[in-house]
């Protein structure tokens, strides 16, 4: 049946194609409530089979999963609490639409990292591509290097820390959480943004429409340095907070369940 | 969406067909219609000339083959009229050639003598490049036209999702700089302002193979490279007058530049050592030919980078 894996171990892809190579991977080594497998030679259906199956089905609570190999859409939609351990670097997608998991990336990973995170941790030990973080609505995403463009984009909730430098449209509409850039920024930083708030220690190159520079309050230094402490990341660098100007949209002060139909 | 890939070898030649070839199939999702190679071989004393009779899904059928033959010796019979002197003419497919010649005259007059042939399209020109491209992905098309054994210190390829325009040789990348000897472009992206550059330089003499936006750039560029500007300054140029979402590479007879538009919509990844620079799409097309965990980075907005042999 498309959709499904079969009896016989044969499963098909989204288009109901035959995918070749997605037996269950015999290389893995479980050890209580450990697991570990090589990835190097598996297909991407194969690494998420093998993770889901450990955790979902058999009660692992802490993966490794070696040599990655930049390979695409890896540890994807786990709604569950459990540790999964990347030795190497995955591709795109990584992490997208997790609810739980605490992730750590020894390696670098492609664009869209965490995508429409909910809750959990992923930390990544290197650089990583365009768009980390996208859409993300909560939980911590840390990133021990460089990002590309638009990091948090439509970002809604959670914290995003980049130890390194972040490219252009950083913050692109985004609507709520955190961003801590401990580098310099590149031009348009939280252009049409909602709400949130943007801390960058190094340059600024421009400020998108209607991102204004905010006020440091206590709970700026207190929310910095909670987070900088729970990571391991050090002494915070003094940081400048950005924040939406509130002239670009119509804003509302009232919540939705207190708006009225008005009936012209 | 298409993928785009280069490598350029700084310590002498290596497998860069058999290197394109691995980086390119690890694209194939990105774009299954066609796939093409821009690689340098060792630069000799003859010009070598990629030119097709047909397009490859309109190759076959009735007369066709003797037709092919005509128009194939009414190239050949071309070359010895305008003054060349013909040193090999082979094909891997029937509709698409690969000649060497000695010559020594205008290589524009040579094209568009060549290109009056029904049917002809001149790939490329030049001491050292070659482009190959054709339908299908990059295994099909490197098996072939035996690119596995192809030996060279630069080359660029790229797999193409056809989106706005047909799935034909003519579309396919990647580009020659008509008629600049041994430049060419892969692109991956849209350009707004298409129309307006190719009337400004078809005014100045330049005939375009396509309809295809990414044209524009290798044109744009030997344009500015005939006016004296290096590689490295017409890319920053084409920054400022080519405007919508791009990420493009572009080769010479000794370099490899890549170039990202203001906005740094269309992604690429950037690994570089000492004798070896990969640069592609996706990381996964890097670990095609790096077989290890390295370092990569995302070139930011506006990032213009070029690499000599």
């Amino acid at each position: 049946m498309p959709g499904s894996g079969s009896r016989s171990g044969v499963s098909y892809d989204a288009r109901g194609l035959v995918e070749p190579h997605a037996d269950m991977p015999d290389n893995i080594e479980v050890d209580g409530g450990r697991a570990r497998f090589d990835a190097a030679d598996l297909t991407i259906r194969q690494i998420n089979m093998a993770l889901r199956k450990l955790i979902y089905n058999d009660g692992v609570t802490d993966v490794t999963v070696l040599n990655p190999s930049s390979k695409h859409s890896l540890a994807v939609g786990i709604l569950k609490r459990c540790r999964i351990h990347f030795e190497g670097s995955p591709g795109w997608f990584a992490c997208g639409l997790i609810d739980g998991p605490e992730v750590t990336i020894n390696g670098r990973v492609g664009w869209s990292v965490a995508e429409n995170m909910m809750s959990g941790v992923v930390t990544i030990e290197r650089s990583a591509g365009s768009l980390t973080g996208a859409a993300i609505r909560g939980g911590d995403l840390i990133v021990k290097g460089d990002v590309g463009a638009r990091t948090g984009i439509d970002q809604k909730g959670g914290t995003i820390i980049v130890t390194g430098n972040v490219g252009i449209n950083t913050g692109f509409m985004m609507q709520r959480g955190r961003q801590i850039i401990c580098g310099n920024a590149g031009m348009n930083l939280g252009d049409s943004m909602y709400d949130g708030a943007i801390y960058v220690a190094g340059t600024v190159r421009s400020l998108g429409v209607d991102c204004v520079p905010g006020e440091w309050t206590d709970a700026d230094t207190e929310l910095i340095e909670r987070k900088f402490r729970i990571h391991g990341l050090g002494d915070p660098p003094e940081f400048q907070k950005f924040v939406c100007g509130k002239q670009l949209h119509n804003y509302d002060a009232l919540e939705p369940s207190e708006r009225k139909l008005v009936i012209h | 969406m298409c993928g785009i890939a280069g490598v350029i070898h700084r310590d002498g030649t290596a497998d860069v067909g058999a290197e394109l070839t691995a980086m390119l199939q690890s694209m194939k999702h990105r774009g299954p219609d066609s796939t093409g190679y821009a690689v340098y071989g060792p630069a000799d004393d003859l010009v070598v000339i990629r030119f097709v009779l047909a397009e490859p899904n309109k190759s076959t059928g009735f007369g066709m083959e003797e037709r092919l033959e005509r128009n194939r010796a009414e190239v050949e019979s071309r070359l010895a009229k305008i003054g060349a002197e013909v040193a090999t003419v082979t094909s891997d497919t029937g509709y698409a050639f690969r000649a060497t010649i000695r010559y020594g005259g205008d290589l524009k007059a040579l094209a568009d003598y060549l290109e009056d042939v029904p049917g002809c399209e001149v790939l490329s020109l030049g001491s050292s490049l070659e482009i190959i491209k054709d339908l299908g992905d990059a295994e099909t098309v490197s098996g072939q036209y035996n690119l596995g054994s192809f030996q060279g210190t630069h080359g660029i390829g790229h797999v193409r999702m056809a989106t706005e325009s047909e799935v034909d040789l003519a579309s396919a990348h990647p580009y020659w700089a008509y008629p600049f000897a041994d430049v060419a472009v892969v692109h991956n992206g849209q350009l707004t302002n298409y129309h307006q550059w190719r009337r400004r330089l078809e005014q100045h003499g330049h005939r375009f193979q396509s309809e295809c936006d990414s044209e524009i750039i290798a044109v744009y560029l030997a344009e500015y490279m005939a006016r004296g500007l290096s590689l490295e300054t017409a890319m920053k140029h084409s920054l400022d007058d080519l405007d919508g979402v791009f990420t493009y590479v572009c080769v010479t007879g000794n370099e490899l530049g890549i170039a990202k538009d203001e906005m740094a919509a269309k992604p690429l990844v950037l690994f570089e050592s000492d004798p070896l620079v990969a640069v592609a799409t996706e990381e996964v097309a890097i670990r095609a030919v790096v077989k290890r965990e390295v370092e990569t980075r995302d070139p930011y907005e506006r990032e213009v980078l070029v690499w000599q042999v």
